[in-house]
């Protein structure tokens, strides 16, 4: 759910009930995403599907630094912002299950979560696809005189695409309320940053733009909250845009079928060694913030949570076929077609 | 009722709906400072401002995916893209997320946002700038295409886009900005998936859109008055939804028909009318459909080469005339 604003991050960041928060939806996310994995082998869920497994710091980081009133463009590794914004798990599971009640009510599936009430507007399966609309939003509130910001989340590959260039040159020209943020899990797919990008530190692209950025370890929760309220801050206040990089690594492969095949023993053991989750989990013992066993149960309601999620998802009915064409215009048109594979386009013998 | 260049009536009806609904702006390349490069929108800057009226850097794709944001979030952008040519460097934002948002989402949030852009060849403009390439638009659901080929519809049709609800591929021509009619006075919105009949006849019917159109009612005329061929013509106005009933019911008249387009024929919008044709009145045809488009070749630079390639009026003439002779139907004509 989207955090209310505190006037002093800096200090309400060592409240233990904050922390516990943060193990809370950060646990949330980890473990939808295993559960998600698991309904995808068993073939409940269908098409691409990527995980935010490495990434669950990162995501419950920068939801925390936006407000309700802010909108929420993504790509399509999503699950988990879309949880830690406020969309409903068993509707979100619903989704990846492509059934009737899911947030996008079936047609968008994994890539393309969307829920208007949350102020999260995709969920964008195409690299660099979010980039414009996220800039035309916020061009949307300049244009309203609104105080809202935008925040457009995409990976480390998304960095090489034109799009990417063209709209952070929009949103320095147009001086847009907008704080893009590169979630560089060091891989695109297979490829790594140091192989597809010129500049491998990446928020210093922004400097081509004139457009200030800074760069976050992105397994650390309150390092990820307080950089990225920095940058919502300006972007509200000043109406200029800002890049955020946040830096961390990708558990498992690019999506759940991908067994990673590329990666050597050692890399894989050096992205488990920075686990944010578990990470997380130590520093709360260690700090005395919380024992085991009261973060066991905090596993254990998520695990609930979680739980009633699938249920509602395997209990939630497919989209009916009668509302095939329901959805191709928003304003009616006459002769608008609305044929199914097999049927002619004028009745037979007529 | 005001005579009227297409230029100008397109100018006026922006210029109206600028001033009837705050939420419709302007966003493109050399649109404001420029006057736009064909001047559709000059004078529009010093009237409403550079907030309504967008100079954009030379970036498509940035653009025009963010009037579809804007969209998203309620406003009414009108998008020009100089010709269509360069949406191809928009290929992504229209096809991929205009086309798609409202569905993909299960109707959350609608995109309601009109790009205008001509296309046309003849104007020794060379290959990449001579294409018409609004099939790949028509081709997709989720959009709507128009195109008018008389001021009036001009007017009309832009009037329909800006309101409606979906994204509009609205279809200018270079050929057509001067060409001159009446326009109707008032605020009287046209209807996006339908054709017009814009020439009653009896002998052949000739179905086109934009440029064509207008050459079509130019052929109907010079036919009928040298050879008392009488020439129906189907203006199809809106490409995407194809008013496929009133192309059917033109041809159940006269049992023959041409079809005009500007682009290439394999897998163009011809094909797609010819195939309707040949679905919806088998039965009342007495020839074969033809089909008048453009020669398959990347359009030249030479004035030879390029009218050889561009379908002409002579062109529609031949093969309206193969046409009536094959179903022995000339000797119906005057002489």
């Amino acid at each position: 759910m989207a955090t209310t604003s505190r006037k002093r991050p800096a200090r309400s960041a060592r409240n233990h009930e904050e922390l516990l928060g943060f193990y809370r939806q950060m646990l949330l996310v980890r473990r939808f995403e295993e559960r998600t994995a698991q309904a995808y082998t068993e073939a409940k869920i269908g098409g691409y599907c990527h995980l935010n497994l490495g990434e669950e710091a990162t995501v419950v980081g920068l939801m925390a630094a936006i407000e309700e009133r802010d909108y929420l463009f993504t790509n399509y590794r999503d699950h988990g912002y879309a949880l830690i914004r406020g969309m409903d798990p068993g509707r979100v599971m619903a989704e990846l299950y492509g059934r009737q009640d899911g947030v996008s009510k079936g047609w968008g599936g994994s890539m393309h979560l969307f829920d208007t009430d949350v102020r999260q507007l995709g969920g964008y399966g195409i690299v660099g696809g979010q980039l414009p609309l996220a800039a035309g939003a916020a061009l949307a509130v300049s244009y309203r005189d609104g105080d809202e910001v935008v925040m457009c989340q995409m990976g480390d590959g998304t960095t090489n695409i034109g799009a990417f260039h063209e709209t952070l040159n929009m949103a320095t020209l147009w001086n847009l309320p907008i704080v893009f943020v590169v979630v560089n899990n060091q891989l695109g797919m297979g490829t790594t940053v140091e192989m597809s990008s010129a500049e491998p530190e990446l928020y210093k692209r922004a400097s081509a733009y004139r457009m200030e950025s800074a760069r976050v370890d992105g397994n650390d929760v309150i390092a990820v909250r307080d950089a990225a309220k920095v940058a919502v801050e300006r972007a509200r206040k000043e109406q200029k845009p800002y890049l955020l990089e946040t830096v961390s690594g990708r558990l498992k492969g690019h999506s759940v079928v991908d067994p990673a095949a590329y990666r050597s023993k050692d890399e894989v053991e050096a992205v488990r060694a920075q686990d944010p989750v578990a990470g997380l989990h130590d520093k709360l013992i260690a700090d005395k913030v919380a024992d085991a066993d009261q973060l066991a149960e905090i596993d254990a309601d998520v695990h609930r949570i979680v739980k009633a999620a699938v249920e509602f998802a395997e209990k939630s009915p497919a989209p009916e076929v009668s509302s095939l064409f329901d959805y191709t215009y928003a304003s009616p048109v006459p002769n608008d077609s609305r044929r199914l594979p097999a049927d002619p386009l004028f009745p037979v013998g007529a | 009722m005001a005579v009227m260049s297409y230029r100008q009536a397109l100018h006026d009806t922006l210029r109206a709906e600028m001033l009837r609904d705050p939420d419709v702006f302007l966003m493109g390349e050399e649109i404001g400072r420029f006057e736009g490069s064909y001047k559709i929108t000059a004078g529009l800057l010093d009237e409403f401002g550079p907030k309504r009226v967008r100079d954009t850097p030379i970036a498509e794709e940035g653009f025009t995916g963010a009037a579809v944001g804007a969209a998203m979030l309620g406003l009414r952008p009108v998008v020009e893209i100089m010709t269509i040519n360069f949406s191809l460097l928009a290929l992504d934002q229209i096809v991929n997320h205009a086309a798609k948002i409202y569905g993909m989402f299960g109707g959350q949030r609608s995109v309601p946002m009109v790009i205008r852009t001509p296309g046309g060849g003849g104007q020794q403009l060379a290959a990449t700038h001579s294409q018409n390439v609004e099939l790949f638009y028509a081709f997709t659901p989720g959009l709507k295409v128009v195109a008018p080929s008389s001021p009036a519809d001009a007017k009309a049709l832009l009037l329909a886009s800006i309101r409606d609800n979906d994204p509009v591929l609205f279809l200018e021509n270079l050929a057509l900005y001067n060409t001159k009619g009446e326009v109707p006075d008032g605020d009287v919105a046209g209807e996006i998936g339908r054709a017009a009949v814009t020439r009653e006849g009896t002998d052949i019917t000739l179905v086109a859109y934009s440029r064509m159109a207008h050459v079509a009612l130019q052929v109907a005329e010079k036919l009928a008055a040298e050879e008392g061929i009488s020439a129906e013509v189907v203006d199809l106005r809106s490409l995407r939804p194809l008013d496929r009933p009133t192309i059917i019911e033109s041809v159940k008249k006269t049992s023959c028909a041409v079809v005009l387009e500007d682009d290439w024929l394999t897998y163009g919008i011809g094909a797609e009318v010819a195939a309707s044709i040949s679905d919806g009145a088998f039965d009342y045809l007495d020839a074969p459909v033809r089909r008048v488009a453009m020669a398959e070749v990347p359009l030249p630079y030479a004035k030879s080469l390029e009218l050889a390639a561009l379908p002409s009026a002579n062109d529609v003439v031949t093969a309206v005339h193969q046409t009536l002779d094959a179903v022995g139907r000339r000797s119906v004509g005057a002489h």
